[in-house]
Parts: structure tokens; C-alpha cells; sequence
């Protein structure tokens, strides 16, 4: 990428560190501001991140998968949005792929993901 | 191109372009030439690979060879004084944020394409029916014993892109004066790193 676009999305930089690193396979809670007529106030979206997409430039988003009443539904959130307020790591996923669409063709215990164990390196 | 979110949080696509600085190498006025304009030239340029008589004409404005150098005609009064022989103009003299400007540039070549891609015929719509192998084709492209020809202008298969395009009304959503940058909404012809003129 040209040196020039990477200065001018620099300034996004501080956004961006302001979120936990987070990959597919991780559990992840969106606070996401929604306006209501002149009101504002804050939805939580919690689920597994299934994708990230354009990683690292101004047109980066993720998509965030959990089942709601039984059904599955998948939301895509630029991670520059304004509208984003928060993110919170709640649990990271070991998984072996970076796209896990085959969550979708899964229900239950099927459609578990086992947690990343991190080991302590002192002791 | 790259993406800014606006103040109301919708995502803008957009391109960075790199305005300046440019060098006054001539300026005409309607004594000596007949009409007004400034002749702006941008880009360095190896002296051994300037024409000679083009060297001579960067001499007289004092400034190196550059690559290109483009006419602008009725350069608005509010920059008399800005304009003098060999002075340099920069992307903030010139433009402000929100400002809607037009580039032209040249369009990426496609070379020889049909009339699907070119004109944007429809094409034949179907493989049943008895037809085989004429998905993309134009058609009929006339009558038949009158006129006995095909009629000039007639939109065929050939070559396609590399046209001179203009792109108007570009809004300038932020400058940076220091580098010389604009950021513009939307998308403007040619390749990345290809010249476009802009036009305010």
C-alpha cells in the first residue's frame, strides 16, 4: 500500500487501539449506539467473531455470529464505525482457520469452539 | 483509494491525491497570447530525458524539468499575485475542504472488448431455443437492400478504455497542506499513481 494512504489512515490508529486484539474464534461483546428519533442509547451484541476481512486498512469489519432464539444471525461491523462504543474480549477460541463458516451449517454442541488455554511463561 | 467515516458515521470512500507543488512555467494574458491562462508543470523529471527546447523553457521560469505541464485557462483573479513566472503553487493556495472539484484523467485501457462490455448491449439473454453460441454478439446491425450499408456511429466490438475522462463535482473532504494532499470522494480515472488534472 502507498505510503501516502497509509499516512492518512494513521489517524484512525488511535480507534483502533482502543479495542482488545481479537481473531475468529474469539467470544466478543459489541456495544454498538443506536439513535432513536433524537435518542441515544447503547445495544450490546454478543457473539462468536467468525471473520475479519480487509484486516489492517480503513475498510476493515468483522462479523459476529450467535444464535438468537434458535435462530442464527450474523452482523458486519466496520471496525472504524463511530457507532462502535466498546468491545469486550469475553473468551478466546482455539481454532484452526481463519473464516468459520462451518458455524454456520451447525447447531448446539456441535457449533462449540474450544477455548485458547494460555500458558504462563514464569513458572 | 482508501475510506473515511463522515461526521453522521456513514463509511466514504475516496481518493488521495497528491496536488502540488506546482510551478507557474508561463502565464498568458490577452495582450501577447489573446486569452488568459496559467501554465502549471508538476513532477521532477531527469534533465536527460527533457526535450531540449522544453529544458530551455524551464530555464526561463528557474525552475528543474518537470513531467507535466498543463494550461489553465481564466485561473480565477483571487490568485493574482499567487501566479508570477516560476512561482509555486501549492494544494492549500488553491483548494479548501468541501470544495466540489473535477478531475480529468485517462481511463484504464481494456483493449479489444464486445459490445456487452463496451456498449452494454444485453446480449442474447438465454442458451435454449434453438441458440448455441452467440451469447455476447450484437445482433443485427442493419436492414437489409435499403440502405445497403451500415450506418456511421453504428456501436460495435473494439477498442475500449484509455479515454480521456472527466469526473465532476468530487468533494474535497480534508486537505493536507504539508504534503501537498486532498482527499476526494469518490473515484477518478486511470491507474493508481497516474497523472489526472484537477479543476476547481
Amino acid at each position: 500500500m502507498s505510503e501516502l494512504i497509509k499516512f492518512v489512515e494513521a489517524e484512525y490508529n488511535e480507534v483502533r487501539s482502543s479495542f482488545p486484539s481479537f481473531k475468529a474464534g474469539d467470544t466478543i461483546n459489541v456495544h454498538v449506539r443506536i439513535k432513536e428519533g433524537n435518542k441515544e442509547r447503547i445495544q450490546q451484541f454478543q457473539g462468536t467473531v467468525i471473520q475479519r476481512k480487509n484486516v489492517n486498512t480503513n475498510g476493515e469489519t468483522f462479523t459476529v455470529r450467535k444464535i438468537s432464539n434458535g435462530i442464527g444471525v450474523e452482523r458486519i461491523f466496520p471496525i472504524l464505525s463511530p457507532s462502535i462504543e466498546k468491545i469486550e474480549l469475553l473468551r478466546e477460541g482455539k481454532v484452526r482457520r481463519a473464516r468459520l463458516f462451518y458455524l454456520r451449517g451447525r447447531q448446539g454442541k456441535a457449533a462449540r469452539i474450544k477455548e485458547k488455554i494460555r500458558v504462563r511463561k514464569d513458572s | 483509494m482508501t475510506s473515511v467515516f463522515s461526521a453522521d458515521g456513514r463509511n466514504v470512500a475516496c481518493t488521495l491525491i497528491e496536488a502540488g507543488p506546482c510551478v507557474v512555467t508561463q502565464v498568458k494574458n490577452v495582450e501577447t497570447d489573446g486569452y488568459n491562462a496559467v501554465q502549471l508543470a508538476y513532477g521532477e523529471r531527469k534533465e536527460k530525458n527533457t526535450p531540449k527546447p522544453l529544458i530551455g523553457h524551464f530555464k526561463k521560469a528557474g525552475t528543474t524539468p518537470k513531467q507535466k505541464v498543463v494550461e489553465f485557462r481564466d485561473f480565477r483573479v483571487e490568485f493574482e499575485g499567487q501566479v508570477d513566472l516560476g512561482k509555486t503553487v501549492e494544494a492549500g493556495q488553491v483548494f479548501v475542504e468541501g470544495d466540489f472539484v473535477d478531475a480529468i484523467g485517462t481511463s484504464k485501457g481494456k483493449g479489444f472488448q464486445g459490445v456487452v462490455k463496451r456498449h452494454g448491449f444485453g446480449g442474447v439473454g438465454g442458451q435454449t431455443h434453438g441458440q448455441h453460441n452467440r451469447q455476447r454478439h450484437p445482433g443485427s446491425i442493419g436492414a437489409c437492400s435499403w440502405p445497403s450499408r451500415v450506418f456511421k456511429g453504428m456501436r460495435m466490438a473494439g477498442r475500449m478504455g484509455g479515454d480521456r475522462v472527466k469526473v465532476i463535482n468530487l468533494k474535497v473532504l480534508k486537505i493536507y497542506p504539508e504534503k501537498n494532499l486532498l482527499l476526494v470522494s469518490g473515484s477518478v480515472p486511470g491507474p493508481k499513481n497516474s497523472f489526472v488534472i484537477l479543476e476547481k
